[in-house]
């Protein structure tokens, strides 16, 4: 069953064209990325699913409700992480959470849920006291306290560290296995390829592409890249020649070759027949990056 | 409901500034001005009053000032901006309840501070409690609102919290410069007084209460009529985010 329903959906700023005819289904139980540039009209997009923004056209349905005409009903299954979005600075962990579980029929246990999230500690610390990786986990467990059956996770690690980052994903992941579907926005391709099961891919207000990460990778056609740094004269035009290779280009001392099929093999043989030795060699499989710049023609920024 | 409007009131509590001027500011002003002997005596310049008499409706006024014109707009600009409007707007909530929150967290205050002006002005310097106390709750009461409906409209109109912050200090200024707060209103050209003596909120009408006779009507319409009017405009033309 379709969770999320997004039609046709077109959101204009003035003169500027936002979300431009964007759709997309999410299924219970899984994770869905929206990923795309900055400014690629991500988070206006979910904004109309929140109901915080009206659509110009196009419809939007969240477990069959109209997140602006349905407002309640919405609001009462859709747990949203705002990107950006603060508390007053001297209020304290405890007191939000209990302030905002009382805005639901039947909310989680906070306590719980700051345990869950490791920040147990914090209940009695004031909100400006706390650092950027913990107030983010605070405006998660805020996303889960009312227990959506959806949550929306806008730009969720955007400003914390690696380790933070890391862990945060693991959150995520443990979230959706306690049975909450998640859409996750973000322009982060590390993020989307690790944790999202199928991920919308949107450019300049458009979906390029809806599919699994795995899915839209194999759609470069198993595409591979070779370097290394010949440490003799190599005649590049030998490589070229490989029915494998797609594309050769030579970067200071560094070849690059691009290609598909048993390619590292087919360089290797090419190489060892010349007698030059192939140093720093690394072989690249194509990732989500590659097939965004092959299927919008540009790179994501 | 009753939630939001106790974890607002623990929160103006934390404010060490808001409590300082919102609350405690008034009483410590005529504690201090009370201990000029000059101003403890009666003098026709003050009418045959002490000047502590006649300044007690603008030590409201500075309360009210304060709290709805200063702290009101500036801690509602800052929700807005900071996005806490738009947080409620995800939950069932409506942010407007935060809104109202706030009203009332502010009128609390204003009401403690007052009382603790009615009391000290009472045991210290000897001035009467309120001759027509309804008069003067219903000042109170309507001073409250129309300031509050004012400020709620410089927060509707203002882009940022700086701005909001900016404006407010601008009307504040005027408010208490016609409540007499900088200038004992009995220093004032009468021109002065009389427009001041309508304008919210309504030193005129708390003046009058407190000392004399029932505050006039036309005092008491002007400031239902500003709240009705500021706040329909600043509901309609609230900006959530």
């Amino acid at each position: 069953m379709a969770v999320i329903e997004v039609v046709d959906l077109v959101k204009r700023y003035g003169s500027k064209v936002a979300v431009d005819g964007v759709s997309f289904s999410v299924d219970e139980g899984e994770i869905f990325g929206v990923l795309g540039p900055n400014g690629a009209g991500k988070t206006t997009t979910v904004e109309c699913v929140e109901g915080l923004r009206a659509p110009d056209s196009g419809t939007v349905r969240v477990f069959g409700f109209d997140p602006r005409a349905d407002r309640d009903e919405v609001r009462r299954v859709l747990g949203v992480q705002l990107q950006e979005s603060e508390l007053p600075e001297r209020i304290r962990v405890g007191e939000v959470m209990e302030l905002f579980a009382s805005f639901y029929e039947r909310p989680a246990d906070w306590r719980e849920l700051l345990e869950l999230l490791g920040i147990a500690d914090k209940a009695k610390a004031e909100y400006r006291a706390l650092s950027g990786g913990q107030k983010q986990r605070v405006s998660i467990a805020l996303a889960l306290v009312g227990k959506p059956r959806v949550a929306v996770l806008d730009e969720l690690t955007t400003g914390l560290d690696p380790q933070a980052r890391r862990d945060t994903w693991s959150l995520v992941e443990g979230v959706r296995d306690s049975g909450v579907t998640v859409v996750l926005v973000t322009h982060f391709m590390e993020e989307a390829e690790r944790l999202c099961d199928r991920l919308a891919l949107i450019d300049a207000g458009k979906v390029v592409a809806v599919d699994s990460p795995a899915g839209l990778v194999a759609r470069l056609g198993g595409e591979q890249t070779v370097r290394f740094r010949p440490t003799s004269a190599l005649d590049t035009a030998l490589l070229a020649a490989l029915s494998e290779v797609t594309a050769v280009a030579q970067h200071g001392p560094q070849v690059v070759v691009t290609g598909t099929g048993n390619l590292l093999h087919a360089v290797t043989s090419v190489l060892a027949r010349n007698h030059v030795v192939a140093a720093d060699l690394r072989v690249e499989q194509a990732g989500l990056d590659d097939a965004f710049i092959r299927l919008t023609g540009r790179e994501l920024t | 409901m009753t939630k939001i409007i106790a974890i607002e009131w623990k929160l103006f509590l934390r404010e060490p500034g808001a409590v300082a001027f919102g609350v405690l500011f008034p009483t410590v002003l005529i504690l201090v001005l009370g201990a000029i002997p000059a101003l403890r005596t009666p003098d026709p310049a003050f009418g045959g009053l002490r000047f502590v008499d006649g300044y007690v409706s603008t030590l409201v006024v500075i309360a009210l000032a304060f709290l709805c014109l200063n702290k009101l707009p500036s801690t509602v600009a800052t929700y807005r901006e900071k996005g806490i409007l738009r947080r409620y707007s995800t939950t069932p909530v409506h942010p407007g309840k935060l809104l109202a929150a706030q009203l009332v967290v502010n009128s609390i205050a204003a009401g403690i501070s007052v009382l603790l002006v009615m009391v000290v002005c009472r045991l210290v310097f000897d001035v009467d409690l309120p001759h027509h106390p309804l008069g003067f709750a219903a000042a109170c009461l309507l001073g409250t609102t129309a300031l509050s409906a004012l400020g709620l409209l410089i927060a509707a109109w203002s882009p940022t919290a700086r701005a909001a912050n900016g404006w407010a200090a601008g009307v504040f200024m005027l408010v208490m410069f016609f409540g007499g707060a900088y200038l004992p209103r009995f220093l004032l050209p009468e021109v002065l007084v009389r427009i001041g003596e309508h304008l919210p909120p309504g030193v005129g009408a708390l003046q009058e209460a407190w000392l004399g006779t029932a505050p006039s009507l036309v005092h008491l319409g002007i400031l239902a009529l500003t709240t009705v009017v500021a706040g329909t405009v600043a509901a309609r033309s609230f900006r959530w985010e």
